[in-house]
């Protein structure tokens, strides 16, 4: 039985572990730019937060990820549920690009359009979503690119904990000795990172300030 | 209400030190009459630019206090205040990923005019610097550097404010583009009569457009004159200044008679 085979007799479970890595992926993605926005503008802005900031995020990123899974299983609420718990291990992991982004982008914005920006009157929301924020777009997307990108890889590890997604496959023909399982697995994964790497490397460019 | 020739802009005993203790300006003293053009002349350092903003409080006086039209910088709002002033500087600071027309429009549309209305000043300040209606969909850096500058001012003046401060606008042009802006400006001043307070090193620029010259040196104020009296003064500083300014044009022209 040759690999396309098992693909098409298994399409079902390919298609629904496909659908749980993006789940996985998309909802820590989307928490890490909810949470990692605000703090790259904070620690940008107020220079006291930028060493806590990204020390912070930076260390855990030092964190080996199995371990990290292993770390979380015991917290309550958390450990519940397996998705949960992938979540939010994910979503830690993201962190780091985003904000670290978020950071040099609105920092790499000309001083002496901010300083214009500021004397011409305008109000620090109104220069942040104004101006700050549309010229950082392509720098803090470019984080997010790294980030899901990364998420796509590291979310084969949550089978480990039973939180589902490709990784399933991974683990089983592990167990089994089975090349064609792992390639299940890990040929979608790879498929999903490119093209989110490609998706968002577009977007990118399309917002890149002249 | 402040009485109409009541200083429009007032600096008492003002001074202005960093964080570190660095004093930059000490024992400022200095009035602007409405519709004159206060010129701050001086070297790299001298304190001019720290002067100029500390009337949009861009920074906030250490010491003493700065009045705009009778009232304390420091007790009115700074939003309000920076957006009734209109502010140029050197590098321009034109938003990238606006359009001219958009740049131009920014502080009349967030004070909430109509579109229409801002489109149609936006129209009428292109032709009043000296620009083509044609450039208003363009992006700043499909414009030269004298363009830019003139979408510069014409940003600044969008609200009509009566103050203009102006931070050596014209230092990064070309010699010639900068005549050309020199010339413009002295006859828009002519037509709108704003309180200008413009910064420059350039002697020749004080000499052109000030009607009064403020000689800056380390953080202090040297001497406030009229150009006329400014070129015969006695004062050993200004001397420097016009000696240096002669020996450029002695030996050019020395070396055009050989």
């Amino acid at each position: 039985m040759n690999f396309f085979h098992f693909l098409l007799q298994n399409h079902d479970q390919v298609v629904e572990l496909t659908v749980e890595h993006l789940w996985l992926v998309g909802v820590s993605t989307l928490l890490a730019v909810l949470i990692g926005i605000p703090l790259g503008i904070l620690s940008a802005h107020r220079p006291v937060w930028n060493k806590p900031v990204l020390g912070t995020a930076n260390i855990i990123q030092t964190i080996p990820s199995l371990a990290l899974f292993g770390f979380l299983l015991p917290v309550p609420w958390l450990g519940d549920r397996a998705d949960r718990l992938a979540i939010l291990a994910l979503t830690l992991y993201a962190l780091l690009p985003v904000i670290r982004n978020t950071y040099t982008g609105i920092r790499g914005v000309d001083p002496a359009v901010v300083e214009a920006g500021r004397g011409m009157g305008l109000t620090g929301r109104q220069l942040l979503f104004q101006v700050e924020l549309p010229l950082a777009l392509s720098v803090i997307l470019s984080g997010v690119r790294v980030a899901v990108v990364v998420s796509v890889g590291l979310a084969t590890i949550a089978a480990a904990i039973g939180a589902g997604g490709l990784g399933e496959f991974i683990f089983r023909g592990l167990a089994m000795v089975n090349n064609q399982l792992i390639l299940a697995g890990a040929i979608p994964a790879a498929i999903l990172a490119l093209s989110a790497d490609f998706g968002l490397g577009w977007l990118e460019r399309r917002l890149r300030p002249r | 209400m402040p009485s109409p020739d009541a200083p429009v802009i007032e600096f008492r005993e003002v001074s202005y030190a960093l964080p570190s203790g660095q004093q930059l300006l000490s024992g400022l003293n200095l009035q602007v009459q409405r519709g004159e053009t206060l010129v701050l002349l001086g070297r790299s350092g001298s304190g001019k630019t720290t002067t100029l903003k500390l009337i949009n409080r861009l920074l906030t006086p250490s010491g003493g206090e700065v009045r705009v039209n009778g009232a304390p910088t420091t007790t009115s709002d700074v939003i309000r205040l920076r957006r009734s002033i209109g502010y140029v500087i050197q590098d321009v600071g034109l938003f990238p990923h606006f359009t001219v027309e958009r740049n131009i429009g920014i502080v009349p549309r967030i004070e909430g005019w109509t579109a229409e209305r801002v489109h149609r000043r936006c129209e009428e300040l292109l032709q009043m610097v000296g620009l083509e209606a044609k450039l208003a969909s363009r992006y700043p850096h499909q414009l030269s550097g004298g363009q830019r500058q003139r979408v510069g001012v014409a940003r600044a003046l969008a609200a009509d404010p009566a103050i203009l401060l102006m931070d050596e606008p014209f230092g990064a042009l070309d010699a010639l583009t900068r005549d050309e802006l020199q010339r413009q400006f002295l006859a828009l001043q002519q037509r709108l009569n704003k309180t200008v307070v413009f910064v420059t090193h350039d002697l020749r620029e004080a000499l052109r457009l000030g009607s009064r010259i403020a000689l800056m040196e380390a953080g202090r104020l040297v001497t406030i004159l009229p150009p006329n009296d400014f070129v015969r003064s006695n004062d050993p500083l200004v001397a420097a200044y016009m000696n240096c300014f002669s020996n450029g044009l002695d030996s050019s022209a020395n070396r055009g008679a050989r």
